[in-house]
């Protein structure tokens, strides 16, 4: 038996996600006693390095219908790939592509599917995985007895985790199954940093009080190398675009650092960034219910402490 | 046209959550319920599609009887009928494979689940159905457009989003953007004097597995009290971001 980890890349190349999902089976695998397996499809990075992460067996998928995400045949790939290297834990990333697929291969293996991991499991047997449920609220401790299982692990939560093999590297080629549906077009924001992969996130609410005024926010962000988000009556009024919509009803992010300015904390708010590791809040209401889920706070106008804020980190940078 | 809603009955988004029986089951004492907001937007869109394309749209619950007041505000929304699978939805695979069936028995050319529900937020049972219905399927969706029995799709992606084609019938997971949020549909009095009247339909549950249990629930503990720092000192929030939370 093995532990068989599926490795996004974006366009042909890894990101921290990857090393990430990779990092979990590796460890998963090494708790069950068994091999890792990594397979990733149409990369245009060197595949070889998935083994600096733990992965015993790499196996590079090619093939024309593999170079673009279709849910139908990306689940047929990786459920076939399971079959055939007699896996019983299938890991993927709780990505856009991970969570779209990761059903329909618990269907098609008739495995148990856990979403949003966070951590290794808490007993091997029965399986037991802790993750949240109520939107943030409440954990649940999930146990299954299926003989499989399919892992979709939150990026930002397990870190990556360097732990070099001498990984057998080889090239496979697969059937592609067909789908009825088809891609006419991707659009991407460009120059950006998708929000669901910030490290760091800097979130402005109507306290901002317009669209003008999020120079300083964008500023902000740059200064640290930050995404940007917001909160829901931001992106309904249109000051901002529906991507960066944060909370119960939008994204659910977990950055190592959420700077939230302007923002009340609604419930609805927290439930899609409590998670983050340090949440610092600016609002010029010291009752603000946001300063309760806040690791630092500042009560004070947001237009006089961020432009001084940046500016303390301009210096900090220019003096490290 | 025939037109699905799964409706998912969850605690309003402002209740504060707590267990029982040795935090083994979800305390519903006191907690409101309300429509699964992603699925408000599926219904709106099938609303949306029923008054421009002409159709007739069924919404559905597995749940016990306590769901139905929930399927009667879908109905006063503008549902034309309800069906209610008879069980405790106990695990994202037992929800699907009971939608599936129903699915499968009666016949549809478009049917929206919410992306997620808010209870357990899995994500799960939109694709597991569409498996088990072998039916082509849309996740994240936040655009449809139909153009006869073709439907154009657009789906969120990480940092984008994707446009894509393809005949129905079709399973869509919405979410906000399917429709706007000001278009989103509340029940009229006289939507709620025509709901009493809609069939609702309660239909027994097929044989199936569960795949998971619950262990049991845990609250999360209470954050240490924020540090706060004076306005005019910002210098020591980079200190401290710096050398106490390292992530400057
Ligand atoms: C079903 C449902 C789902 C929802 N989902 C979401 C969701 O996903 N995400 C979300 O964000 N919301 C969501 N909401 C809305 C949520 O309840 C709040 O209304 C919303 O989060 C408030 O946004 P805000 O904090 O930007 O605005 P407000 O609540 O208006 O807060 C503005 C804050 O800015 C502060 N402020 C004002 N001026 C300044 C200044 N000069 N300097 C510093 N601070 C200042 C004020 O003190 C205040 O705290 C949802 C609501 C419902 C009912």
């Amino acid at each position: 038996m093995s532990v068989l980890v599926y490795v996004e890349n974006w366009e042909g190349s890894f990101k921290k996600a990857s090393y990430e999902a990779v990092s979990y089976a590796a460890q998963l695998a090494q708790q069950k006693g068994e091999d890792c397996i990594a397979i990733t499809t149409e990369a245009s990075d060197d595949v070889s390095v998935l083994a600096n992460y733990g992965a015993t067996k790499v196996y590079h998928i090619k093939g024309e219908t593999f170079k673009a995400f279709n849910n139908q045949i990306f689940a047929s790939l990786i459920n076939d790939v399971a079959n055939e290297m007699n896996a019983t834990t299938i890991v993927v990333s709780n990505t856009n592509n991970g969570k779209n697929m990761a059903p329909m291969i618990a269907i098609k293996s008739d495995a148990a599917l856990i979403t949003n991991v966070l951590d290794l499991p808490v007993s091997l047997s029965p399986l037991t995985i802790k993750r949240k449920v109520f939107s943030n609220k409440a954990f649940v401790h999930y146990s299954t007895q299926a003989s499989k299982v399919v892992l979709a692990i939150t990026p930002n939560s397990f870190g990556v985790n360097e732990s070099k093999t001498e990984a057998q590297v080889e090239d496979k080629a697969m059937n592609a199954a067909s789908s009825g549906l088809s891609s006419i077009s991707i659009d991407k924001a460009t120059g950006k940093i998708p929000l669901p992969e910030a490290e760091l996130v800097i979130s402005g609410g109507r306290g901002l009080k317009g669209p003008e005024n999020w120079n300083m926010i964008e500023d902000l962000a740059s200064a640290i190398g930050a995404g940007t988000a917001c909160s829901k009556p931001v992106a309904d009024m249109g000051w901002r675009p529906h991507s960066e919509h944060v909370g119960q009803t939008g994204l659910a992010i977990n950055p190592e650092l959420y700077i939230a300015i302007g923002i009340s904390g609604a419930i609805q708010h927290l439930a899609g960034v409590s998670a983050s590791k340090n949440i610092v809040v600016i609002n010029s209401d010291a009752e603000a219910p946001f300063f309760k889920a806040a690791d630092y706070g500042i009560v004070g106008d947001a237009f006089e402490v961020v432009p001084k804020l940046i500016a303390a980190i301009k210096k900090y940078k220019a003096a490290n | 046209m025939k037109i699905l809603v799964c409706i998912s009955h969850v605690p309003d988004t402002t209740s504060k959550i707590t267990f029982r029986n040795e935090n083994k089951e979800f305390e519903d004492g006191g907690v409101t319920f309300v429509i699964n907001p992603y699925d408000e937007f599926c219904l709106t869109k099938a609303m949306m599609l029923k008054e421009s394309n002409g159709a007739t749209v069924t919404v559905l619950n597995v749940g016990p009887a306590s769901t139905e007041p929930t399927l009667r505000k879908a109905l006063a929304i503008g549902a034309d009928d309800a069906v209610r699978i008879d069980a405790e939805a106990k695990d994202s695979f037992f929800v699907a494979k009971q939608i599936a069936s129903h699915i499968d028995n009666t016949g549809y050319d478009m049917v929206f689940l919410g992306r997620e529900s808010f209870d357990y937020n899995g994500g799960a049972v939109p694709g597991m159905v569409a498996e088990l219905t072998n039916t082509s399927f849309v996740n994240a969706c936040i655009g449809l457009e139909l153009n006869g029995t073709e439907a154009t799709l657009v789906r969120e992606i990480d940092g984008g989003k994707e446009t894509l084609q393809s005949s129905l019938p079709i399973i869509v997971a919405g979410q906000k953007g399917l429709v706007e949020e000001k278009d989103l549909r509340i029940p009229s009095m006289r939507g709620i004097m025509m709901a009493r009247k809609k069939a609702l339909n309660v239909v027994p549950a097929i044989d199936s597995e569960n795949k998971m249990a619950v262990e049991f629930f845990e609250l999360p503990v209470a954050k240490a009290a924020c540090k706060m720092i004076s306005p005019d000192n910002v210098e020591e929030l980079v200190e401290l971001l710096h050398k106490e939370a390292k992530v400057i």
